[in-house]
């Protein structure tokens, strides 16, 4: 019951190459169904996000080298050339197998340490691969885990826990002044892919109205309408500055476009109620002496970096934890993978005793013609006793013996002691 | 309130105290054993709870902060059987020396403290009350009693007087833990000193709310303290003028100012967190220079 993982990532394969080799979820699909059609794999799942794609599979008991049948067949499927992916591929099987999954789905392979995305992609393709019926009780088993491990990591560390984006670090802190930013109002002056990155930041925790602020009002009017927002005319200052709580900047400009008398101005017209300002230009779009005003809080980019920063380090710290819980879950994966192969061996060594005891007893009662067909009867329970008894204690050990299976690594060597290549089958 | 049936005496036509109505004598307070069981169990669910809530506000984890409210609430039974008991032993209520007035102080704050973290579902603060209540507890109950005689029953109505008094105090000191909290965290937030322990703090604005909440439970406590404070006077002694009248409708007045204010756009945020603390820098001047140097009817102790 090997398991078997193949392929690349950002550490590994530039992005010419990644680009190469993912899968959309239909392509997926058809890689999984193509694998085992082919008899390379059993079990598959195919893993692929703009990071990385990996291939999990259980191989078949009879396959010989797996991962060579891989690798070909994602050069084949992708048309990329052997030569060019090899170079890029990892591989793994079993115990290795199981970590980087975990560790995938822990974010800590992620370029972004501890990103949270990646564990929803996971469940999707086991989602996916799960509803296609390419999974069976392994991948099943193994993907359960990683989802499992996934939440744990991100509950009982740190790692998830800080913002890594300088629009999420400022929308945490505006969370500091706040609270909970439902119910809060957001102007963006802007209309550029950050001020869209941190609007959607701000959506997600909760604002509800949006103002959209730039110099060209189409585009102004262009991001309004994809973010559901209000446009507000450019440098109507009084009125713009009027009802958000959050403000944040991010436009190009050589000197700021809000300086401290405007802002001065507009929180005598709101009454001095609380501004969050997120500066996010450069050169700045804020004056910075419009910190010192009454109830207004300004955090420019230098800030909000050092914040991303501080997180940074604070997630490496927790990488240590981190490992160890993964570990504990590799384990006890392993050590399930143990029972179940303990048990089929088990199994297989049951019916081979009794196929043994019965030619056993057919060559030797051959002989013994004086018996009476109630005496054979009689000397073949007795034996079925014995075959039971023999297997019945060691059975329910590895049943009830945690420990005792973790002891077990080696099924194989178990296999090949006592069992046929027939009956490993 | 229980010390307010144990001070359940009759009084006479106006409103003095008889000799107690079993007869029995009541123990001077250094004759009278500590509940050394009670005692022991409020310290350890109170260092507990420290201990849970101060875990939460380091790690964050959700389970030590729920850990510290069990404990808190674990320490608040037993600190209010030591009391009880305390009162049963030497037949008076509890507040009857400065030791017993701290001890209800501290129990006081925290059901004051409990009532806000369940109100405004916000742990955070715990770690910073628990200290305050554990000390007052420790200061009440290792160090040794005035040896004074328990004074004359006053009737129910003086003992709520009293423990509505107590109750207001305990609010009025949250508040101002509370505004000295945001007051540094607005200070680390304003300049940008934005270390591990800021993201652990309450939100800014939360920290008004939970102010303000307390406040106005002290305001009310105060409210019907005092006036409750007027009837036992009104049929006691018929004196009506002390000192500590004027000092205590100050407090109310400049609460309530606070209040209202805190509520304005104008206000909210440090100004109204520093008028809090000046505020409750008025509370101790009264319960300690105006108690003891000023009023003629709450010299205590």
């Amino acid at each position: 019951m090997e398991i078997v993982l193949v392929g690349l990532n950002h550490r590994t394969a530039p992005v010419e190459v990644r680009e190469r080799v993912s899968f959309t979820a239909e392509q997926a699909r058809r890689a999984a169904d193509e694998l085992r059609a082919r008899g390379i794999l059993e079990e598959t799942l195919v893993l692929s996000t703009c990071n990385r794609s990996e291939v999990y599979g259980v191989p078949p008991e009879s396959a010989h080298d797996s991962l060579k049948a891989l690798a070909s067949f994602l050069s084949e499927f992708h048309s990329v050339g052997v030569e060019i992916l090899f170079s890029s591929l990892y591989h793994h099987y079993d115990r290795n197998a199981v970590r980087h999954l975990f560790r995938v789905s822990a974010g800590l392979d992620s370029m972004l340490l501890g990103e949270a995305e990646i564990i929803g992609q996971v469940r999707d393709a086991y989602k996916s691969a799960h509803e296609q019926g390419a999974t069976g009780p392994v991948l099943n088993r193994l993907f359960q885990g990683a989802l499992e491990v996934g939440k744990r990591v991100r509950t009982d560390t740190q790692l998830g826990m800080r913002p890594m984006s300088v629009a999420a670090a400022g929308v945490k802190l505006a969370e500091r002044i706040f609270g909970k930013l439902a119910g809060h109002t957001a102007l963006v002056i802007g209309a550029g892919a950050v001020s869209e990155q941190v609007i959607n930041t701000l959506r997600d925790r909760g604002v509800t109205d949006l103002f959209v602020m730039n110099r060209s009002r189409d585009r102004a009017e262009e991001l309004a309408h994809k973010v559901d927002g209000t446009v507000v005319e450019w440098g109507d200052w009084q009125n713009a500055l009027l009802k958000p709580d959050v403000v944040v900047s991010s436009i190009s400009t050589e000197d700021p476009v809000l300086s401290r008398l405007v802002l001065e101005s507009a929180m005598e017209a709101r009454s001095g109620r609380a501004l969050f300002l997120m500066d996010l230009g450069l050169p700045r779009n804020i004056e910075s002496t419009a910190a010192d005003i009454y109830n207004v809080y300004l955090y420019n980019l230098d800030d909000l970096s050092s914040i991303v920063s501080q997180n940074r380090q604070a997630r490496e710290g927790e990488v240590p934890r981190a490992e160890a819980i993964i570990e504990d879950h590799v384990t006890k994966f392993l050590s399930w993978q143990a029972s179940v192969e303990l048990v089929g061996f088990v199994t297989a060594l049951r019916a081979r005793l009794r196929e043994d005891r019965a030619a056993f007893l057919h060559a030797r009662l051959a002989q013994a013609t004086h018996l009476s067909p109630q005496d054979r009867e009689h000397i073949e329970s007795i034996m079925e006793e014995m075959l039971e008894k023999f297997l019945v204690q060691p059975a329910e050990r590895l049943r009830d013996e945690r420990e005792l299976r973790r002891k077990i690594q080696n099924v194989e060597a178990l296999r090949d002691l006592f069992l046929s290549d027939r009956e490993k089958r | 309130m229980a010390w307010a049936i144990l001070n359940n005496r009759r009084l006479d036509a106006r409103g003095g105290a008889l000799s107690p109505a079993s007869g029995q004598k009541p123990r001077p307070a250094e004759n009278n054993p500590m509940p050394h069981f009670f005692l022991f169990l409020t310290i350890v669910a109170y260092v507990f709870s420290l201990g849970s809530y101060s875990r939460y506000l380091r790690a964050g984890k959700e389970i030590s902060g729920r850990l510290g409210t069990v404990f808190l609430i674990l320490g608040l039974i037993a600190h209010y059987f030591a009391l009880l008991d305390r009162a049963r032993a030497s037949h008076t209520v509890p507040y009857h020396d400065i030791n017993g007035s701290l001890s209800l102080f501290g129990w006081l704050l925290a059901l004051t403290y409990l009532g806000l973290e369940l109100f405004h579902r916000q742990r955070s603060v715990g770690a910073f009350v628990m200290p305050f209540v554990l000390a007052f507890f420790l200061a009440a109950n290792l160090t040794a009693g005035d040896k004074l005689s328990p004074p004359p029953a006053h009737g129910a109505v003086f003992a709520f007087h009293v423990t509505l008094s107590i109750l207001a105090y305990a609010a009025f000191a949250l508040s101002f833990v509370l505004s000295l909290i945001f007051l540094v965290e607005n200070s680390l937030l304003r300049n940008r000193n934005l270390t591990e322990f800021v993201w652990r703090l309450p939100p800014l604005e939360l920290l008004e709310r939970m102010s303000r909440s307390s406040v106005l439970v002290g305001i009310v406590s105060i409210a019907i303290g005092t006036v409750l404070g007027f009837i036992w006077v009104d049929r006691l002694t018929g004196q009506y003028f002390d000192p500590k009248y004027v000092v205590t409708l100050l407090v109310v007045l400049l609460y309530a100012v606070y209040w209202l204010l805190s509520r304005t756009t104008a206000w909210r945020g440090v100004r109204a967190s520093r008028l809090c603390i000046f505020n409750f820098v008025i509370v101790v001047l009264s319960f300690t220079v105006v108690n003891l140097y000023l009023s003629h009817s709450h010299r205590y102790f």
